[in-house]
């Protein structure tokens, strides 16, 4: 027999959470710091990012890539986590986001600003109408035709040589001043972020959910399941049409590359890292990885060893991801108990 | 629509999967506020005539008709929006959500907001009042933490209230059950027994799938019994089980239920 006495852990949720999951009581400031405190840090570490790395340009444009990823990785996680629907189409997101915003500004002559905001709208628009047809599909099946489309658009582009064919767009109207370009992005970023949230927390969200756990129930609920997915695609798109139509002004060109695998790909390794599920926690993974991949530029070929060892670390040791371990040592507290 | 009429209607409707008959030229008709029981044994197609009535299924052959409205084939949650609804026999809430947040669902569509959700309730109220109102009828105590625990971690006797919950949250005309009874125990029965009754009493026309016979025959008054897919009799419980072919196909030898 076991002579070693068994042990567990208990956990306990610290006592501002109310009967469900969404309702809290508070009964002091402290409580209410406690609950707001992380979300703060998140939005003013953001808003602080481009004042701090002010003197390192080079450090302040890899800081706008965190937040063109991180746009790319929550439009992901939310239709992973949340919708049920694994889409490897981030790039098509993206890359129709870019072109659409380049076609406007360069044709039409319109300013950035509007530029960018129709390219989302309209963009989101075009890849939902798009990728609609393949909403009746489920898992895997879903997750590989999505990855076509990107890979479909490039082909298109090359051989019908539309759109500017390989050369692409030059000539973009940029921003008028760094601060506007960082400012507009980390806003977009963080209005999509918190939108998103906001959004899940109410009703409209819970059906989204409910689709995700029983898609059966939706529809004997009287709920067209195919209308909640065809909206979340679009929710999706924006997010991922915005960081295409931005990142085309800030580089002032588009080309094939908007369509470039990596955008599908990175931001499933941003959500692993960061917390599935959670919108804010691919925003931290793309924190991590993005830096990362630039200070591994020094090691040549080595750096997509070091960056997948990286990658599977964390799938090993903390598979749940950053922000679902921090939020769970900070929501609970933990003891051993004897059993 | 007329007051006069069979609210459901089901002619000649044949649902078949490649050779297989699940389903062969049944019809029948359900008057408004009836309580109508189907029985039968182990496939002989309840199932499966309930996804064809609600358009899970789109039947082979035949037609399903609505207040005298061909409903045949049309999609689920169309059929749902016309105020017919059903119970799945294996349980499907959303097990993540706490369990108010279940019925918060059927009245975020359309045809609740239309109509207010059960009887009307939602015109006034909020939705999670609305929830937590649905399931205190149900009898889910309102000051417990039974209605806002996930419903994952409920018992199934709560889990089969709440796919009535979430029904009614429709505010429905027709309510169908399947098998709304299996794995209760006779005490949990008993309650759920004047609760259907209650629902019934309110104007809601019933359809009950079961293999319960004595509960079932306390609140239906008819019984459609089905063999192999084919309907083999109708009328009175008590016709419906003296029939000679209803106890050769599903009562066997046995006296068991009558």
């Amino acid at each position: 027999m076991n002579a070693q006495p068994q042990r567990r852990k208990e956990r306990i949720d610290r006592g501002i959470k109310a009967r469900a999951e969404t309702i809290y009581a508070l009964s002091s400031l402290e409580e209410l710091a406690y609950l707001l405190g992380p979300r703060l840090l998140f939005i003013v570490g953001f808003l602080a990012l481009p004042l701090i790395l002010a003197p390192w340009p080079y450090w302040h444009r890899v800081a706008l890539s965190v937040c063109v990823l991180g746009l790319v990785s929550v439009s992901f996680d939310f239709l992973a986590n949340q919708v049920g629907l694994v889409s490897l189409g981030g790039a098509f997101f993206f890359g129709v986001g870019g072109y659409t915003a380049a076609l406007l500004n360069t044709a039409w002559g319109l300013p950035p600003v509007l530029a960018i905001g129709l390219a989302t709208v309209v963009g989101a628009g075009i890849c939902a109408v798009l990728i609609a047809p393949c909403l009746p599909l489920r898992g895997i099946y879903f997750a590989i035709v999505t990855l076509m489309y990107p890979l479909l658009m490039t082909r298109i582009i090359e051989a019908a040589d539309i759109l500017g064919g390989t050369e692409g767009f030059r000539g973009i109207t940029g921003f008028s001043s760094v601060w506007t370009e960082a400012y507009g992005l980390i806003l977009g970023l963080l209005v999509g972020v918190f939108g998103l949230r906001r959004y899940l927390a109410e009703d409209a969200g819970l059906v989204i959910r409910a689709v995700k756990e029983n898609d059966q129930s939706v529809r004997a609920s009287g709920i067209s399941v195919a209308g909640v997915r065809f909206k979340a695609l679009y929710l999706a798109g924006l997010l991922g049409c915005f960081a295409g139509a931005y990142y085309v002004h800030m580089y002032r060109s588009v080309g094939i590359s908007a369509f470039a695998l990596d955008l599908s790909i990175l931001p499933i390794a941003a959500t692993v890292i960061g917390g599935g599920g959670t919108l804010v926690g691919p925003v931290i993974g793309s924190l991590i990885l993005v830096p990362l991949s630039e200070v591994l530029r020094d090691f040549g070929s080595l750096r997509i060893v070091v960056y997948s060892l990286v990658l599977a670390g964390f799938v090993v040791f903390r598979s749940e991801g950053i922000l679902v371990f921090a939020t769970r040592k900070y929501q609970q507290f933990e003891r051993w108990v004897e059993v | 629509m007329s007051g006069t009429g069979p609210i459901l209607e089901l002619r000649n409707v044949s649902m078949h999967f490649g050779g297989i008959r699940a389903v062969e030229n049944v019809s029948f008709q359900v008057e408004p506020g009836e309580v109508v029981g189907i029985i039968g044994p182990n496939g002989s197609g309840k199932t499966t005539l309930i996804n064809c009535i609600t358009g899970f299924l789109k039947p082979t052959r035949g037609k399903v008709l609505f207040h005298g409205r061909d409903i045949t084939g049309m999609p689920a949650h169309k059929v749902a929006q016309l105020g017919i609804t059903r119970t799945f026999q294996i349980m499907r809430p959303y097990h993540s959500l706490p369990a108010y947040k279940n019925l918060v669902v059927p009245l975020c569509s359309p045809r609740a907001r239309r109509t207010g959700g059960w009887r009307g309730g939602g015109r006034h109220g909020d939705r999670d009042t609305v929830a937590l109102d649905i399931l205190e009828e149900l009898g889910f105590e309102r000051d417990s933490r039974v209605p806002y625990q996930a419903a994952g971690t409920l018992p199934t006797g709560y889990l089969k209230r709440l796919e009535l919950g979430r029904c009614l949250a429709l505010n429905p005309e027709v309510l169908i059950c399947d098998e709304v009874f299996s794995g209760l125990s006779a005490s949990e029965i008993a309650s759920l027994v004047p609760l259907i009754r209650r629902i019934n009493e309110q104007g809601l026309t019933i359809l009950m799938i079961e293999h319960r016979l004595r509960e079932l025959f306390q609140v239906a008054r008819r019984v459609v019994a089905l063999s192999y897919g084919e309907k083999i009799t109708e009328g009175p419980p008590e016709e419906v089980t003296a029939h000679p072919k209803v106890r050769e196909a599903y009562l066997g030898s046995e006296e068991e239920g009558c």
